[in-house]
């Protein structure tokens, strides 16, 4: 498949898809970080996940509208503000859910997984009812539209720059907060030994709650962030939950490292098989070697030793 | 013969949990509803092959399948496979550039039939294959997943991404599989035209009879030693293993049976709805047969049968009636049976009124309790 090209052309193509696939990458990241950290602490899959995605899309969208009505003269900064409102309405709105459905359940780990998605279907139909079933978009602002022209051939859009900046502020900021914050260290406490954290006082119940929080506010953000490379429909959140739980299980579930890196993989591969064998087949084939990878070390690339 | 007697086969309850759902799909449906919701009815009933299979791999099993749309999928394909050639014949086809080939074929240029279709021009290859191609699929799964010991979410989540494979694969895949929009347009089974109002209701008697069928194999594992096996693992796997069982064989056998009785349930709904698509095969059906087990109890195999019918009618009539509002009821239950009633319908039937129907049945045959022990000791002195 590649005597159709020059070298340069390869070059010029492997650079773009490279930078299409870090774009998805991102999004991966975004997504995945807050399933990783909710199902590797608690073993609790959030089948609603995409929809805290797209309730922090939506967010960002009612802000741009609100921004562009009443504040105009600082639209462009509206997105800095837009992604703390999704965080919040994201983490808010997984507190809630934590308190009302997910601590019944933690005992039944594959039933929360349908519980939540029955709260996914609830949640999409309330978007569908609220905003309607047509996907809408925001206005991106000025000085996050065009692109950068690196040669000839290869061009970076800036808003998947920026895309990209956020997943790895909030990578970052995770990863602080898992492993040099006392709050992180309880969360570590807790994962390794419940029984255990429990006896030295951590309040698990409470770091549970503030986990899920936390998971949900980052797809809030991972929604924000999405609003700039995509359109948001309710139901655009389900296109990518198979993705991320790959990303997260391939990653190994309780690692942070492994869930950027398989994010990594994932993303790349996806990409560059894209421009060959076209968009579904690409899928196709990378999600079927990471099953494939999966049915050989069904542990992920990366593991914790942690005591069930 | 594994049984003692016919009581640890089926205790009373059992027999009449089967006469009553026997009753009420033989005698009442046909009587009271028409030509048409019969044919509804039997689709449903399609969806109860998988809700049957769940039950054993769910229920007793404790493996939480998401991809048995998949199953579903390969059964209700052979049939399609089989059912589409047998349309496309040179004489029917004459307008197309290759006469003989299935019409979405000649739309995407191919000129030849794929090998993977050809067995499917002999009924007896597709009977079987409808049987054995999902069995196969779920054998080679299971061997990759359980003899690694894979199991709990992780399986879950790797069956889904198998049925988002399948999905994707069917769909992009057009000239060999007709795409999205499936493979449409199936008319005859045998030179027996299949549209007719009298073959819907001879298509809907056959389909309950495979239940049947299925639902006597179903309760036979189940009172079985493997169904024992079953249960114990569910408790402790460990102490199963060191037992000296292997749990994954186990665990595979009862896999590739709900993979096999879905596969049925995908061949008679092709059969009644006279067209197969993607649409049944990826991640959102896959999660709804899981639904349909867990209403009707996924520790009943009869249960699992209302189930199915309960959510699709429920599905078709709210649907029809308030189609925004679906989705929200459909959310609603899922939440609702998963927090409320864990065991879904036949939770309920279990602790409400099976004790005064037991105090009924006593009244009318006797009390089973004695009866029963009589009967294991003649077996253990027999």
């Amino acid at each position: 498949m590649f005597s159709d090209f020059t070298a340069a052309e390869l070059t010029a193509i492997f650079a773009m898809q490279g930078f299409a696939g870090l774009i998805l990458f991102a999004v991966f990241v975004l997504m995945a970080l807050g399933l990783a950290i909710i199902f590797g602490q608690m073993k609790v899959i959030n089948m609603a996940h995409g929809e805290f995605m797209i309730l922090g899309a939506y967010v960002t969208y009612l802000t741009s509208n609100a921004f562009a009505q009443h504040l105009p003269d600082i639209f462009g900064y509206y997105f800095l503000f837009a992604m703390v409102l999704a965080f919040l309405a994201a983490a808010a709105l997984g507190a809630l859910v934590e308190w009302g459905m997910i601590r019944f359940l933690y005992h039944r780990p594959l039933d929360t997984l349908l519980a939540t998605w029955g709260l996914s279907l609830v949640m999409q139909q309330s978007y569908r009812s609220l905003f309607g079933a047509r996907e809408v978009g925001v206005v991106i602002p000025d000085w996050l539209r065009g692109s950068y022209k690196i040669t000839d051939m290869v061009e970076v859009p800036i808003s998947g720059l920026f895309v990209m900046a956020v997943a790895l502020a909030a990578t970052v900021i995770v990863g602080l907060l898992m492993y040099r914050s006392r709050w992180g260290k309880q969360v570590r406490a807790v994962v390794q030994d419940r029984p255990m954290a429990g006896a030295v006082g951590i309040n698990t119940a409470r770091v549970d709650r503030m986990t899920f929080a936390l998971g949900c506010g980052i797809a809030g953000i991972a929604g924000s962030a999405f609003t700039m490379i995509s359109s948001t429909g309710p139901s655009s959140g389900q296109a990518y939950i198979v993705d991320t739980f790959l990303v997260v299980v391939f990653g190994g579930a309780t690692s942070l490292m492994g869930t950027v890196a398989s994010a990594f993989t994932i993303s790349q591969s996806q990409s560059m098989l894209e421009f060959f064998i076209g968009g579904s087949m690409a899928k196709v084939m990378t999600l079927l070697a990471v099953v494939i990878i999966l049915m050989f070390r069904p542990q992920g690339l990366f593991t914790l030793k942690v005591r069930r | 013969m594994p049984f003692n007697s016919f009581r640890d086969f089926m205790s009373r309850q059992d027999v009449l949990a089967f006469a009553v759902l026997a009753v009420l799909l033989i005698v009442i449906l046909p009587l009271t509803l028409d030509v048409m919701r019969l044919n509804q009815a039997g689709k449903f009933l399609a969806f109860g092959f998988v809700a049957i299979g769940l039950v054993l791999c769910w229920g007793y099993g404790g493996i939480l399948s998401l991809g048995q749309g998949v199953f579903y999928g390969l059964g209700g394909y052979a049939m399609a496979m089989f059912l589409k050639l047998e349309a496309s014949t040179p004489e029917n086809t004459s307008i197309q550039s290759t006469p003989g080939i299935p019409d979405f074929m000649d739309w995407n240029r191919i000129t030849e039939l794929p090998w993977f279709w050809v067995p499917f021009e002999s009924f007896t290859l597709s009977l079987i294959a409808i049987v054995v191609v999902p069995s196969i699929f779920a054998y080679l799964i299971g061997v990759a997943m359980f003899k690694r010991r894979v199991s709990g979410v992780y399986f879950a989540i790797i069956t889904q991404s198998i049925a988002a494979i399948m999905t994707i694969l069917i769909i992009g895949q057009q000239g060999f599989t007709g795409g999205v929009n499936g493979i449409t347009d199936l008319r005859t089974l045998l030179g027996w035209d299949i549209n007719t109002d009298f073959a819907d209701y001879v298509l809907y008697f056959v389909c309950v009879a495979l239940l049947f069928v299925c639902l006597f194999i179903g309760q036979f594992i189940l009172k079985s030693k493997v169904g024992r096996v079953l249960v114990a693992m569910r408790g402790s796997e460990d102490r199963v293993r060191f037992s000296g069982y292997d749990v994954a064989n186990f665990k595979i056998f009862v896999f590739c049976t709900g993979a096999a009785f879905a596969g049925i349930g995908g061949a008679m709904f092709t059969l009644q709805e006279g067209f197969m698509s993607p649409s049944f095969v990826g991640v959102v059906p896959s999660i709804e047969m899981v639904i349909f087990c867990a209403v009707g109890g996924r520790l009943s195999l009869v249960g699992a049968v209302y189930g199915a019918l309960l959510v699709n009618l429920a599905k078709t009539t709210f649907g029809e009636a308030f189609p925004e509002l679906w989705l929200f009821a459909m959310g609603l239950i899922f939440i609702g049976v998963v927090l409320g009633l864990p065991n879904g319908v036949a939770g309920l039937y279990n602790s409400y009124a099976a004790g005064p129907v037991d105090k009924v049945l006593d009244r009318l045959f006797g009390s089973e309790n004695s009866d029963g022990l009589k009967l294991s000791q003649q077996g253990a002195t027999s």
